[in-house]
């Protein structure tokens, strides 16, 4: 069953002062996401991956076309599509727990019940003992694994992330890619990850999905077939290599497109 | 000295209490060797022991509470609208539009030279007092408050309606918290801004306040008066400054994590 419909959505930014051309950041494109789908979206720089995340979170509206979430059209942001950004957001001013209780406590859960669902999400992100800690005080990949647990507490009906890891040294980000990998294999839930990185776009995802340099389209969905729980060793398994292979070549063309 | 370095605790306290030892030294200097006529410039013991005076002898304790009291009064009278108006200015831009040019305009009218009209429309009792403080306080801290609003991180805002916030729950759980220790240094700097004000709207037409006596005093030729009067503002002015850092430090001691 498909969860998530993208159909010949495009996005087209007008220019920010008169006679500025407008910039067209995605192509009409369609896409179809089932549940429990882990689908990683990997592009160069500047395709319009951030463009069509923003746009199935609601947070822009499309030029043209329709995304649909279990048969609903989305019109702006909502609770049932969880976000992790890409540059830090945690509340400042809330700590750990607080952030990570932040829908429970709009929708007016109880708190004894905002604190088990906490408590569970501080335990699955590995961070027990921080759950007075502000944000100020914990590192960069600390933060993420908050804001995944913040995205994640709220139960949505798909997670979406943004280059959550971009930031982070390469071993933490293999850590964090395991972790999340890991939650997803327990809980089950519709993903769409997007990312510039190659490994990890195909260590996670279940399919990736590849776009051309901007105006972004789709240029090709290949599918991953690993079976799960997936160990990091297959990072260095021929099959990966030859998909790593494959993938190179197609982002490759796309970033010298994209450079010219 | 190394650039931005902070410097030790005991180092600070010290060169802050040097300042002022070189200060008096200066003071005591020139009111003492004559250098200044004495009824010019009195000397700092004369000016601590009239200083003492005026508290026990002249009631000068009524005067300073008359002067808070319409510092304190004239800023919270426009504190509890500039805070809201400054808020929905920030947030909401149409109303930002309507009323930001206007204000933009009536912060550069000085507080003071509205104090003939004023004794003219309210007399010169403390409805006068408190407009002036009012005037001086109000414009400067809706503008203030706004361009604080209107630089809530955007991130922060969009991550609140993904987890669910309507438009009134991101005013409340995202504009406000954030924005909060800034407009709690505002109201701080402002309050410094309404004592600049007080001792004009007292010089005239006042018969209380540390104004009033200052003004008293001229006719007198009694600088030692003077200087007291003037230094007890900077007391009264800094103690309060003091006090509202602490409440801020204290309240909002997360925007304080490095
Ligand atoms: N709000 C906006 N206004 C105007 N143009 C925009 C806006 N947001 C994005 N764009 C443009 O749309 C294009 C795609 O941007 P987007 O952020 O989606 O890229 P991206 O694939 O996420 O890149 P990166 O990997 O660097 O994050 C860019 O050319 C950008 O300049
Ligand atoms: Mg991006």
């Amino acid at each position: 069953m498909s969860r998530l419909s993208i159909r010949d959505v495009s996005k087209t930014f007008p220019g920010h002062r008169r006679n500025a051309p407008a910039t067209q950041a995605l192509l009409p494109i369609g896409l179809e996401v089932g549940d429990n789908d882990f689908i990683t979206v990997l592009g160069p720089s500047g395709c319009g991956k951030s463009t069509l995340l923003r746009l199935v979170a609601g947070l822009e509206t499309p030029t043209t076309g329709e995304i649909r979430l279990d048969g609903t059209k989305i019109v702006g942001a909502g609770a049932d599509r969880g976000v992790v950004f890409q540059s830090y957001t945690l509340f400042p001013w809330l700590n750990v727990r607080q952030n990570i209780c932040f829908g429970l406590r709009e929708k007016g859960m109880k708190l004894t019940e905002q604190r088990d669902i906490s408590d569970r999400f501080i335990a699955q992100v590995g961070l027990r003992g921080f759950e007075d800690h502000f944000p100020k005080q914990l590192s960069g990949g600390m933060q993420q694994r908050v804001a995944i647990a913040r995205a994640l507490a709220n139960d949505p009906k798909i997670l979406l992330l943004d280059e959550p890891f971009g930031a982070l040294d390469n071993q933490t980000r293999v850590l964090m890619q395991e972790l999340l990998l890991g939650i997803w294999e327990q809980a089950q839930k519709t993903v769409m990850f997007i990312t510039h990185d190659i490994d990890e776009a195909i260590f996670m995802a279940s399919r990736v999905v590849v776009f051309s340099a901007r105006p972004g389209r789709i240029k090709a969905e290949i599918e991953v077939g690993f079976p799960h729980p997936r160990h990091y060793t297959i990072k260095t398994s021929p099959e990966f290599m030859a998909l790593k292979a494959r993938l190179t070549e197609e982002i490759r063309v796309e970033a010298i497109a994209a450079a010219h | 000295m190394k650039l931005l370095v902070p410097v030790r605790r005991e180092s600070r306290i010290a060169l802050g209490v040097a300042f002022f030892i070189v200060f008096v030294a200066l003071w005591s200097f020139l009111s003492m060797s004559g250098a200044v006529p004495r009824h010019f410039l009195a000397t700092p013991w004369q000016t601590v022991a009239s200083g003492w005076n005026l508290f026990a002898t002249q009631g000068f304790t009524h005067d300073v509470g008359m002067t808070i009291w319409r510092v304190v009064g004239g800023f919270l009278l426009a504190a509890v609208i500039a805070v809201p108006l400054g808020i929905a200015m920030g947030v909401y831009k149409p109303i930002e539009a309507f009323f930001e040019p206007f204000v933009s305009f009536a912060r550069y009218l000085p507080a003071s030279a509205f104090i003939p009209l004023l004794i003219l429309w309210v007399g010169i009792g403390e409805a006068q007092k408190l407009t002036v403080i009012f005037i001086g306080c109000f414009f400067q801290l809706t503008l203030m408050i706004a361009m604080i609003v209107s630089g809530t991180r955007r991130d922060l805002v969009e991550a609140a309606y993904t987890l669910g916030c309507k438009d009134t729950g991101v005013i409340r759980r995202v504009v406000l918290p954030g924005a909060a220790p800034d407009i709690a240094e505002a109201l701080r700097q402002v309050l410094g801004l309404g004592w600049t004000y007080i001792i004009v709207a007292e010089l005239i037409g006042a018969s209380s306040g540390i104004g009033h006596m200052i003004t008293d005093s001229q006719a007198l030729m009694a600088t030692d008066h003077i200087i007291a009067g003037i230094v007890v503002i900077g007391l009264v002015g800094l103690l309060s400054d003091v006090l509202f850092k602490k409440v801020n430090q204290h309240l909002f001691s997360w925007s304080l994590l490095r």
